[in-house]
């Protein structure tokens, strides 16, 4: 596999494919008929996927060097370059959006009846949008993508979307866009002091990283607009509000988004941005013990207020803070397995909740409720719609042998050695993450089918189960064999710890220090 | 070490294959009932071929060093390692004989007892992953890999648990027991990052080698770790205070209780304080604590089986206490004895339970036919049924002696080991003597509530009905045929580890040897002078006979009347048959708090009340309020802007000058 893509000299234009074609295809989709729209849209985040998948093999693990890299002069006055790169932390990024794309896609079948070629047209439009966020090597054009990739949302929401989308799509709106202004200035300053002391006045990711020592009187003030934007996006608790109106009010495929790709901006954003840029900030004991304490706030406050939803897409709403609170646990723990551990969970947490909101979507469509206490022992009536929901429920509660397992083990276990007390009460969001999952299934698949309605549920069709295989692979594969992935990110995430590590003068404990009863 | 060992991967994927193909089965061909059998016995008997292979491969190797199999690196990041691999010695063997004998026995049973359910190949095709798992649990050779187990085999209990989910509360008790679990997996999850942090290993050979090093006897680190692990064993195993989901596990069908919730599931805390003997050895205290908690649960769950009417819930409180009794010997030091009577309890317990089974399966038989909605469970319903079903009833009763703790079979010496250890460790401190006493009174009462069950259920006049009398009769061969299998296992199985006092003493804690010897270091060298052990046996003897004999002259099965017509329960026979509402209070001291906290206060109150009501509404509202001002200026008035200009340009008039 490896020697047909040197022939065909992939690497040196994979980028330059992936960020172009969906655009393209966009453009068609909107010349076309209606009745072609989805097909287009279909066949094209396909062609996506499988342009993408090359990265898995052309990519070399054991280097944190960028990757693929693709540079144009676009600004050269400002120091604004067009440039994109991978590398461990965002490869899997990049194939978590071109591999939920075409499923988002042909789970929309059926949901979307009406303005279909303006709806195809702004899936396409977003996915090169989030594809950018996560592959732009320069903070101007990186701040474009992630402006760029809030209107085909708000527009996904806001036109698609359920009785209150106004609402929901305007609060997504301004939520984001409140941090990202902030995010903005941050940028600004930066490009000017670095370029004033310097005398190189650039966005180029590498030139602002090399000097990030020039920031250190204004650098609490910079990290905090970044990480507010983050934070949001995350989102941390108590940034979230947004995230369960917007997950409620928009259609099932903007929920797989929003959650299997959107959601990962926040974290991703502090990987790539806000950690390495700022080491002294983030290593600040006051900082620490913010961060922390919000992550794990996140995680149980997000678990508890899902136990007591009924309404299923907002308990997955709200599951997904407890999950991401995991990921910014791992973050801040800032050692190899801790920040793997978190990327591993940025992944799962795509894959599955995901999945969750597909089922919620395909529940939705044949009884038009969401509201747990309308269905209750359709086990029954539909087998393997139950079937596949207990399977994603339990990835997501992290069964062993699942990939919620995987991710999750890696940043307690990361963690502890940094934060005991902390990590111990994120581990108890394991027994809540139970309670609240196997509460829903109880409710939704069990207890007597007594609803007529409920009675002729049909049970999943081809389409439906070909939207939900590929999740459930995923889902046994990184449980069983997670080696792979964790190869590819390994060098990057090792990178990203020393680097930061390193930044921090004074002494650092490189090894685990033993438990809490020191 | 022999290749035949190395056959132990096939052991593991043979039951696999077995819920692939009935899981299949269940969607597309789902009464193909004829091959479900095959597939669900034949995978499991054939894994028990293996493993007697394997276990014989071993037992010819004799240099007692563990066989490692890696298959592949699972979590590979930076300093942690843990691949995916097993672990065959002295101690995974005896579980390997365990659950794959054991376990083939009942899914033969199953063939008779399920036949006629219309999920038959889903009933198949989760008893076939939950062998799988526990074979998992039991072979894995680190933490992490026995904790897939560990929580694999949970979620099978949970799947049958609910298997019959159309009942509610069936489904609900699938529910609880997997979130009582997960509390205990809790705490094993902390004692996996506090080990991790202490040893830079996972793995049981890696652990067990760095821990004399690393940890300080009887330190705060060694045992906090063994009490998190021990706070796993406890969900797992059913001990104070996570107990109360075994009771209701009994919901799923009655085969399920006998090979997870009896003979094999259940005992895992068992193993994993086995497995991690050494590590126990080193933290006295908690070893203290799992004796302490072991001989309360024992007792505590014997005074409850006490006054159970359900059949199945005498057992399952039997079986709570049983494994108290287990823990009480691990707790004690004595793995051996541990392990002893988990082989044993295996025997009599599943033994007990798929004869609950005969006898609820003839029940229900004979209320279905007449249309009577009375519980076939409940022995009060019961009554003289050794007329209809004497082999169900022989066999029984040769369980019930061994669990009593008759002489000469199974329990007898299983438990005696347990109580003798016991007392020897009463040397060190008067405590043990202490847990001795609570453990005696706990077989005296299970000698009791068994000789009860079995006079209410087989002796004295029948109370089924005249009508469903015709209708009672033995169960077929392939239900009685496991059970007499294991009723010979049940007497015979007490020659593994006879008394020292008697010949041909001591087999299993030989085999054991290699497992335990590392833990045998930080154990004080305890030893009972040969009259106080006679006396001892002797003790054990009295107990049981006096338990016996007791519930015999006092019970009057002829007294009793039906479950329809039995007056209410009085006083603390109430608050027996009521289980001491533990229950209760767990729901109104937890569940009830949290679920109000959620809802009312973090729900409600935080998020839309101060976040969105005060933060994000709030913005919105004074945005409003300011462009609502502004419209206000806009009054269309000339004289008002003329007079705003003026007033604006003095101002600024006055900055400049400045």
């Amino acid at each position: 596999m490896s020697d047909f893509l040197v022939d065909i000299g992939y690497r040196s234009w994979a980028l330059e494919m992936l960020m172009v074609l969906p655009l393209a295809a966009a453009v068609v989709v909107l010349l076309s008929s209606t009745e072609h729209a989805k097909w287009i849209a279909l066949w094209a985040t396909l062609a996506e996927f499988v342009v993408s998948a090359g990265l898995w093999w052309a990519f070399e693990p054991g280097t944190a060097a960028m990757q693929f890299e693709v540079r144009h002069a676009w600004m050269p006055g400002w120091g604004i370059t067009y440039h994109l790169g991978v590398d461990g932390i965002s490869l899997f990024m990049v194939l978590l959006t071109t591999f939920t794309m075409p499923l988002a896609v042909l789970g929309s079948f059926n949901y979307i009846k009406q303005r279909e070629r303006p709806y195809y047209a702004l899936m396409l439009a977003l996915t090169t949008g989030m594809l950018g966020v996560f592959v732009a090597l320069d903070l101007f054009v990186f701040y474009v993508f992630w402006e760029i990739m809030l209107i085909p949302m708000y527009f996904i929401i806001g036109v698609w979307g359920g009785g209150r989308r106004l609402y929901a799509a305007i609060k997504f709106f301004l939520y984001t866009f409140v941090g990202s202004l902030l995010m903005l200035v941050a940028i600004l300053t930066i490009y000017y002091v670095v370029g004033r002391e310097t005398g190189v006045f650039s966005f180029a990711y590498v030139h602002l990283l090399q000097n990030i020592g020039l920031l250190q009187p204004w650098a609490l003030w910079l990290f905090g607009a970044f990480a507010l934007a983050f934070a949001i996006k995350v989102p941390m608790f108590p940034f979230h509000t947004w995230l369960p109106d917007a997950h409620v009010e928009a259609p099932t495929a903007g929920s797989v988004i929003l959650a299997g790709i959107l959601l990962k901006m926040g974290t991703y954003g502090f990987l790539r941005f806000a950690v390495p840029f700022f080491p002294q900030v983030v290593l600040d004991p006051t900082v620490v013990a913010v961060i922390v304490s919000l992550a794990v706030i996140s995680i149980i406050y997000g678990a508890l207020v899902a136990l007591v939803q009924p309404d299923f897409k907002k308990l997955v709403a709200y599951s997904s803070v407890s999950h991401l609170g995991f990921v910014m646990l791992g973050i801040w723990a800032l050692n190899l397995q801790s920040v793997e551990g978190a990327i591993i969970i940025m992944i799962n947490h795509g894959i599955s909740t995901g999945a969750l909101f597909f089922l919620a979507g395909m529940l939705y469509e044949r009884r038009h409720t969401r509201e747990i206490a309308e269905f209750g022992g359709i086990a029954r009536a539909v087998p393997a719609l139950a079937t596949v929901l207990t399977v994603v429920a339990l990835s997501s509660i992290g069964l062993p042998g699942t990939n919620g397992f995987v991710g999750e083990f890696l940043v307690l276990v990361g963690s502890f050695g940094e934060f005991p007390l902390a990590t111990v009460i994120a581990t108890t969001g394991v027994v809540f993450a139970a309670g609240y999952l196997l509460w829903a299934l109880q409710r939704l698949l069990y207890g007597k089918l007594e609803k007529p309605e409920n009675e002729k549920m049909p049970d999943l069709s081809a389409r439906e189960l070909l939207v939900l295989s590929p999740l459930v692979a995923c889902i046994i594969w990184i449980g069983v064999y997670p080696a792979p992935f964790l190869r590819r990110v390994e060098a990057s995430a090792q990178a990203l710890v020393v680097q930061v590590r390193e930044a921090m003068p004074g002494p650092v404990s490189v090894e685990l220090p033993i438990g809490d009863d020191e | 070490m022999p290749d035949s060992v190395a056959l132990v991967w096939l052991v593991v994927l043979l039951p696999f294959v077995g819920f692939l193909a009935n899981g299949w089965l269940s969607f597309f061909q789902p009464n193909a009932k004829r091959a479900v059998s095959a597939i669900g016995v034949g995978t499991v008997t054939a894994a028990f071929a293996v493993a007697v292979v394997v276990v014989t491969g071993l037992a010819g190797a004799a240099d007692g060093a563990p066989f490692l199999l890696q298959l592949w690196s699972w979590i590979p990041a930076g300093s942690l390692q843990i691949d995916l691999g097993f672990q065959v010695d002295a101690l995974s063997a005896v579980m390997l004989m365990v659950v794959t004998g054991v376990g083939a026995l009942i899914h033969i049973f199953s063939v008779g007892y399920m036949g006629a359910d219309r999920s038959y190949a889903r009933y198949f095709a989760f008893l076939n992953l939950f062998v799988f798992f526990m074979l998992v649990l039991v072979l894995g050779s680190s933490f992490p890999v026995m904790f897939i187990g560990w929580e694999g085999v949970g979620l099978c209990s949970y799947l049958l648990i609910g298997f019959w989910f159309s009942d509610e509360a069936k489904a609900r008790a699938g529910n609880k027991a997997f979130i009582m679990n997960r509390i205990g997996d809790f705490g094993f999850l902390v004692a996996m990052f506090m080990i991790f942090g202490a040893t830079g290993t996972l793995s049981f050979t890696g652990v067990a080698e760095a821990a004399p090093r690393i940890f300080e006897l009887n330190g705060p680190l060694i045992t906090g770790i063994t009490l998190l692990l021990f706070l796993g064993c406890a969900g797992k195993s059913a001990q104070i205070p996570l107990y109360t989901w075994l009771p209701d596990a009994m919901a799923g069908p009655t085969p399920v209780s006998a090979l997870i919730h009896a003979a094999t599931m259940v005992t895992a805390g068992v193993y994993l304080v086995a497995r991690t003997n050494v590590l126990f050895a080193m933290a006295p205290t908690s070893s203290a604590v799992v004796a302490g908690v072991g001989a309360m649960t024992a007792l505590f769950a014997a005074t409850i089986a006490l006054k159970q009417w359900d059949i199945k819930k005498v057992l399952a409180y039997s079986t709570v206490s049983q494994l108290g009794y287990m823990f009480l010997g691990v707790g004690v030091g004595a793995y051996t004895a541990g392990m002893f009577h988990l082989v044993t309890h295996a025997f009599f317990k599943a033994l007990l339970f798929l004869g609950s089974g005969s006898v609820i399966h003839v029940m229900h038989h004979a209320y279905h036919h007449t249309h009577n909605d009375d519980d076939p469970q409940d022995m009060r319903n019961m009554g003289g049924l050794r007329r209809y079903m004497p082999w169900t009833a022989a066999v029984m009763w040769i369980a019930t002696l061994a669990i009593a703790g008759v002489p000469g079979f199974s329990g007898f010496f299983s438990k005696d080991e347990i109580l003798a250890s016991t007392f020897a460790r009463g040397q060190d401190s008067a405590f043990f003597y202490v847990l001795w006493v609570v453990g005696a009174l706990a077989a005296l009462l299970t000698a009791f509530y068994m000789t009860r069950l079995m006079l209410y259920t087989f002796h004295g006049p029948n109370r089924t009905g005249t009508k469903e009398e015709g209708q009672l009769h033995e169960a077929p061969w392939v239900m009685t045929g496991p059970l007499v299998v294991l009723a010979g296992g049940s007497i015979l199985a007490g020659v593994l580890n006879l008394p020292h006092v008697l010949p041909g003493a001591g087999w299993l804690e030989h085999w054991l040897e290699p497992v335990t010897e590392g833990a045998s270091e930080y154990l004080a060298e305890v030893h009972l002078a040969v009259p106080v052990e006679w006396a001892l046996l002797g003790g054990a003897t009295l107990i049981a006979a006096l338990g016996i004999a007791v519930a015999w002259t006092m019970l009057k099965p002829a007294a009793l009347t039906t479950a329809r017509d039995a007056p209410a329960e009085v006083g603390v026979q109430r608050i027996l048959l009521n289980k001491y509402y533990i229950d209760e209070i767990y729901n109104w001291l937890v569940v009830r708090p949290i679920i109000w906290i959620s809802r009312s206060i973090l729900w409600r109150a935080i998020d839309d009340g101060v976040i969105d009501g005060g933060g994000v509404n709030g913005w919105a509202r004074i945005t409003r309020l300011l462009g609502w001002i502004g419209t206000r200026l806009q009054t269309g008035q000339v004289t008002t802007y003329i007079v705003l200009f003026v007033l604006g340009a003095l101002v600024l008039f006055q900055a400049m000058t400045q």
